[in-house]
């Protein structure tokens, strides 16, 4: 155990490539916590995807023993956080375990949306800020305007920045120096009952579930009976450890500390996040301030594209769902599409890597329907549903009125493309709360329906600004907006995987975009096809698919029977995936195709 | 009265290899005729241990090539088949021959060996069109095939291709016209078909070939159709028209799902054996099958009773090709079960929608749905449960035994 005074916890924090896993990977090696040839790019992104796109998706720890200047060995402990607002809370919890932040600023870019909202938890969240200047080495660093937009936007004083290059290692010295000497210790009484805050917990082949701890008060031993004080449940510790970043066993882990334990805990299910773990024999008595439990925000179904990777489906999400309790699913069953799941996601970058996840690790062939938010639906008799799933609605004239949720969303764009940022933002009935400049990059605040941004905003914004933008949110309440569920209908009857709930002065765009698409996906049937976009009775839009005209073999003789039989037996096999609209029969796949080809 | 049956004899051989063509016909440097001559004689003496006692009404020497056959050749085959079977006095011996000089004048051999019919494979009567479809006679050569084949046999049908690479409908409206007075009673009109694995195919695939969409096609079709059938040649097939009476009789047994026996490589036979339906199919190259047969006597691979929904599958897809449909007796016999019962919804969908039409004698597909049959059949299909119960008496639901051996 480590005297408190020793300790320094701290997160760092970055918008996205600012150079945080970089730095990280030079902070680990200056303090000697992986031999060279253990050293690769970015060791704390451990996942495929993660380092793949460059994100960072699950928070991971390093405990670094340092030698200060002032000649007395140091325990730091570095929490990664994730740099993207869909894990806002992950965020959250890894800066409640520390007591500083390192600030990643890349100094050619200058400040960005997440640095904004990463920096407002941090100091939410109590922390001393160490603002970090990286990338110093390229020409185009301008550390002076970096400063000042540091000072001017983000509020904080940044006269004592340190200028660094994390690619090439320049002054990352400072920057552990200045974690001794501008951080605080961690304050804890090792003689009190047992406190620690379950900061997170995984799944893990070898060692089972998990849990990573900051301990608070008393000391943390293997073999120790402990309470999980939100369920009371009490299990044995099994293994007391810290990552170095390799998981290496320690004896015990005291006040200030942060390590993991295992306890034979089956699903991670089990433990909450936030959660205070105290000794059974001497139990605190009141618990740590947790945190509120995360609530999906963005839905949609998932569905198998081949029928008989169901059951694979259902194993793979069940397994993904080990290491994430935030996202959850149900089972749907769609008549479009068969059978699937409905599933719930904290945002839209946390869909895709789930649904890219279920691709790659589990070879998984998936169609996504349109995400949704969850709305609040009134209805006329005063009873209030939550609705993530249009094919949920109730009869309009049992309802009153629907909110849907809004977002307040921050915004970094050169001047240049402002005027496009601007225009999408009102497109997507957007409310300038603010706008203003910070050199030649304007910061503008823009109240949005979230139902506006988790249909392809960050596509077109990128699109828009020529990926110069940033974009970061958070929740922003309720209100009331002149929504209605939109169906498609092929032949008269509704196709459920297609149905949304839009905006009435969008209906008619996206009503009209669908049934365009589909027109070039259903192919020509005996009958014609009418495919309509309406609300409730009234039809919005309208294409029709013209009735093949011919379809048949010039030839066939005696001895093409065999072939040309085997030909109408697979037709009809294929039969089997179609579903029936009146007199027509659309091949699944057409419903499919309408849907992965994402809008426009 | 004997069982008909109709003898099909496959010629494998071509002089070259048309880019369109998926048939089992192959390019060879030498053939040796006598020794194909006795593999083929063979392979019919074993046929008529298949199919024994039977009145044959049709034989018919397709290819490939059959006229590059010898005519001593054809007259031997001819002979050995009235030599096994009975032998129906308006039996039809047909034989296809390209347009080329030199298969011209063996014409007269050919009647002479019994052959009573000529189908000639003529393809375009255009000489770009010709070239472009890989044929080795030019307009001139198809038009004194045609002379000739008209002086030497009473019966005589030709061939062609239409819905090629840029042709427009006055253009094949114009070759139509003039095709019309070479023929007598029967020609076959075919739209070019892109057939897997063709050279036709790999170039459209590439880009380098566009052939006419749907609506080009059908509107050619549609032509084709009022022209002939103004010119009282009627299609009484999809892609065949005749005066009435002058029907391919051999090519009739196909279409009515009547019973045939295949011989030569590659050739496919039906035959029904205690009330179900055989299926017979040869070896594919022709070096294979002429080892196997003399090995064996026959070049037989694969013998196999149909299952009821296999023999109701392709009597229905044959059937409603022709302009006649289907008679109900017959497709009762072969399904054990009545059409209404046993398709339900959407033969009545079909009906409606005017693209079959039935009554207490036949089914049969309309000219509107003979111009969508592959989309008519799926959809008949669809729902189709051939276990159904209560749909033929349950001696008709007995399956027969799945695999026979080769040799009955
Ligand atoms: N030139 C330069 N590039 C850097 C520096 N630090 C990081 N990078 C590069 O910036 C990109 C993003 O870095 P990364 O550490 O993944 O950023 P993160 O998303 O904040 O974790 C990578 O290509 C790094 O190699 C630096 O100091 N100088
Ligand atoms: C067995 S083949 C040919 C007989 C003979 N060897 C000849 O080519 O003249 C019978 C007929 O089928 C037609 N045919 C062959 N391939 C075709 C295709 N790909 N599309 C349309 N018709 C085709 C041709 O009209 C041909 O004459
Ligand atoms: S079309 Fe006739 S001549 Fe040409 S390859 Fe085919 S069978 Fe032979
Ligand atoms: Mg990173």
């Amino acid at each position: 155990m480590t005297p408190l005074s020793r300790i320094r916890n701290f997160a760092i924090i970055a918008h996205i490539d600012h150079g945080k896993s970089t730095l990280a990977d030079r902070l680990i090696e200056a303090c000697g916590g992986l031999e060279a040839r253990e050293m690769r790019e970015q060791v704390l992104d451990s996942m495929e995807l993660e380092r793949e796109r460059g994100i960072t998706i699950k928070a991971q720890t390093v405990r670094l023993h340092y030698r200060a200047k002032d000649g007395e060995d140091y325990v730091l402990n570095l929490v990664d956080t994730p740099g993207h607002v869909d894990f806002s809370y992950e965020v959250n919890r890894s800066l409640a375990a520390c007591e500083g932040s390192i600030l990643v600023v890349d100094a050619s870019q200058g400040v960005e949306a997440q640095t904004l909202a990463n920096v407002y938890q941090a100091i939410e969240a109590g922390h001393e800020i160490v603002p970090v200047l990286n990338k110093i080495d390229l020409p185009a660093a301008e550390p002076l305007r970096v400063k000042e937009q540091i000072e001017e936007v983000v509020g904080l004083d940044a006269k004592d920045a340190l200028l660094v290059s994390a690619k090439t290692g320049l002054n990352v010295g400072s920057v552990l120096e200045a974690l001794v000497q501008r951080l605080p210790a961690p304050v804890g009484d090792g003689n009190a009952p047992l406190k620690a805050l379950l900061v997170d917990s995984w799944y893990d082949p070898y060692l089972g579930v998990v849990i990573l701890v900051r301990v608070r008060d008393g000391v943390l031993k293997s073999g120790e009976k402990i309470r999980l004080m939100a369920t009371g449940a009490v299990h044995t510790v099994e293994r007391v450890g810290v990552f170095t970043p390799k998981p290496s066993s320690a004896p015990a882990l005291g006040p200030g500390e942060i390590g993991f334990i295992t306890a034979g805990i089956k699903a991670v299910a089990d433990c909450r996040v936030g959660d205070t773990i105290t000794a059974d024999r001497r139990p605190a008595s009141a618990p740590l301030p947790g945190f509120k439990p995360v609530q999906p925000v963005v839905f949609c179904g998932l569905f198998p594209t081949d029928a008989a990777d169901y059951e694979r489906l259902r194993e793979s999400l069940a397994k993904l769902r080990l290491n994430d309790a935030s996202f959850r699913y149900e089972p749907e069953t769609s008549a479009a599409l068969g059978f699937g799941f409905r599933c719930g996601f904290l945002g839209l970058l946390h869909l895709e890597i789930i649904e890219e996840r279920l691709r790659r690790e589990f070879d998984l062939d998936l169609v996504a329907t349109a995400p949704s938010v969850v709305y609040r639906v009134h209805l006329r008799d005063g009873e209030v549903m939550t609705l993530h799933n249009p094919v949920d609605m109730p009869d309009p004239v049992t309802i009153d009125h629907i909110e849907e949720p809004w977002i307040r969303a921050t915004i970094f764009v050169p001047d240049a493309y402002l005027g496009g940022v601007l225009a999408l933002c009102e497109e997507r009935r957007g409310r300038q709360v603010d706008l203003t400049y910070a050199g030649n990059r304007a910061m503008l605040i823009y109240r949005l329906p979230l139902n506006e941004v988790v249909f392809d905003f960050h596509d077109r914004l990128k699109s828009v600004s020529r990926g110069y933008a940033s974009f970061d949110y958070q929740l922003d309440g309720y209100e009331e907006g002149a929504l209605v569920l939109m169906n498609i209908l092929v032949n008269g009857e509704s196709v459920d995987a297609l149905s949304l709930i839009v905006h009435r002065d969008e209906a008619e765009r996206r009503g009209r975009a669908l049934c365009e698409r589909l027109k070039d996906l259903i192919p020509r049937q005996l009958f014609q096809v009418a495919i309509q976009a309406a609300i409730g009775g009234r039809i919005i839009a309208r294409e029709t698919v013209k009735a093949l005209r011919k379809d048949v073999l010039a030839k066939c003789y005696g001895g093409d029977v065999t072939r040309k039989r085997k030909l109408l037996e697979k037709q009809k096999e294929g039969k089997k995936r179609m579903r029936q609209f009146g007199k027509v029969e659309i091949p699944q796949s057409a419903f499919i195709a309408a849907l992965k080809m994402g809008e426009e | 009265m004997a069982e008909p049956l109709a003898v099909y004899i496959h010629w494998p051989f071509c002089v070259s290899k048309c880019p369109y063509c998926d048939f089992n016909s192959h390019v060879r440097e030498t053939v040796d005729p006598a020794r194909w001559t006795r593999a083929l004689l063979s392979d019919l003496d074993h046929a008529a241990e298949l199919a024994p006692e039977r009145e044959i009404v049709s034989i018919f020497f397709g290819g490939g090539t059959p006229s590059l056959m010898p005519p001593e050749s054809v007259a031997a085959l001819i002979r050995r088949v009235r030599a096994l079977w009975r032998i129906a006095p308006s039996v039809e011996i047909t034989l296809e021959a390209n347009p080329n000089s030199a298969e011209r004048e063996r014409f007269r051999g050919y009647r002479e060996a019994g052959v009573n019919r000529l189908s000639l494979g003529v393809q375009a009567l255009d000489d770009e069109d010709l070239k472009r479809l890989g044929r080795r006679h030019d307009k001139r050569e198809a038009l004194a095939a045609i002379d000739a084949a008209r002086e030497v046999f009473a019966r005589y049908s030709f061939d062609l291709i239409y819905a090629r690479a840029g042709q427009s409908e006055g253009a094949w409206r114009r070759e139509l016209e003039g095709a019309l007075p070479l023929a007598r009673d029967h020609l076959s009109l075919y739209q070019l078909t892109l057939e897997p694995g063709t050279r036709f195919a790999a170039l459209a695939a590439a880009g380098a070939l566009s052939l006419p969409d749907e609506e080009h096609a059908a509107a050619l079709y549609e032509l084709t159709q009022e022209t002939l059938g103004a010119a009282g040649l009627p299609a009484y097939e999809i892609s065949n028209h005749a005066r009435p009476g002058a029907e391919c009789r051999h090519n009739l047994a196909y279409w009515r799902y009547e019973d045939y026996v295949g011989i030569g490589p590659g050739a496919e036979g039906r035959i029904t054996r205690s009330g179900a339906k055989v299926a017979t199919r040869q070896t594919r190259s022709p070096e294979h099958w002429l080892s196997a047969v003399e090995a064996a006597g026959t070049g037989l691979n694969e013998t196999f009773a149909l299952s009821r929904e296999e023999a109701t599958l392709e009597m229905l897809m044959m059937g409603l090709r022709l302009a006649e449909g289907i008679a109900r007796p017959a497709f009762e016999r072969v399904a054990g079960c009545d059409i209404e019962a046993l398709f339900g919804s959407p033969l009545r969908t079909l009906c409606d929608g005017g693209f079959l039409a039935l009554d207490n004698e036949r089914l049969v597909a309309t000219d509107a749905g003979r111009e969508r049959l592959d989309a008519v059949l799926a959809a008949l299909l669809v729902k189709t449960r051939f276990s159904s119960r209560g749909c033929g008496s349950s001696e008709a639901r007995r399956s027969p035994p799945r695999l026979l051996p080769a040799r009955l």
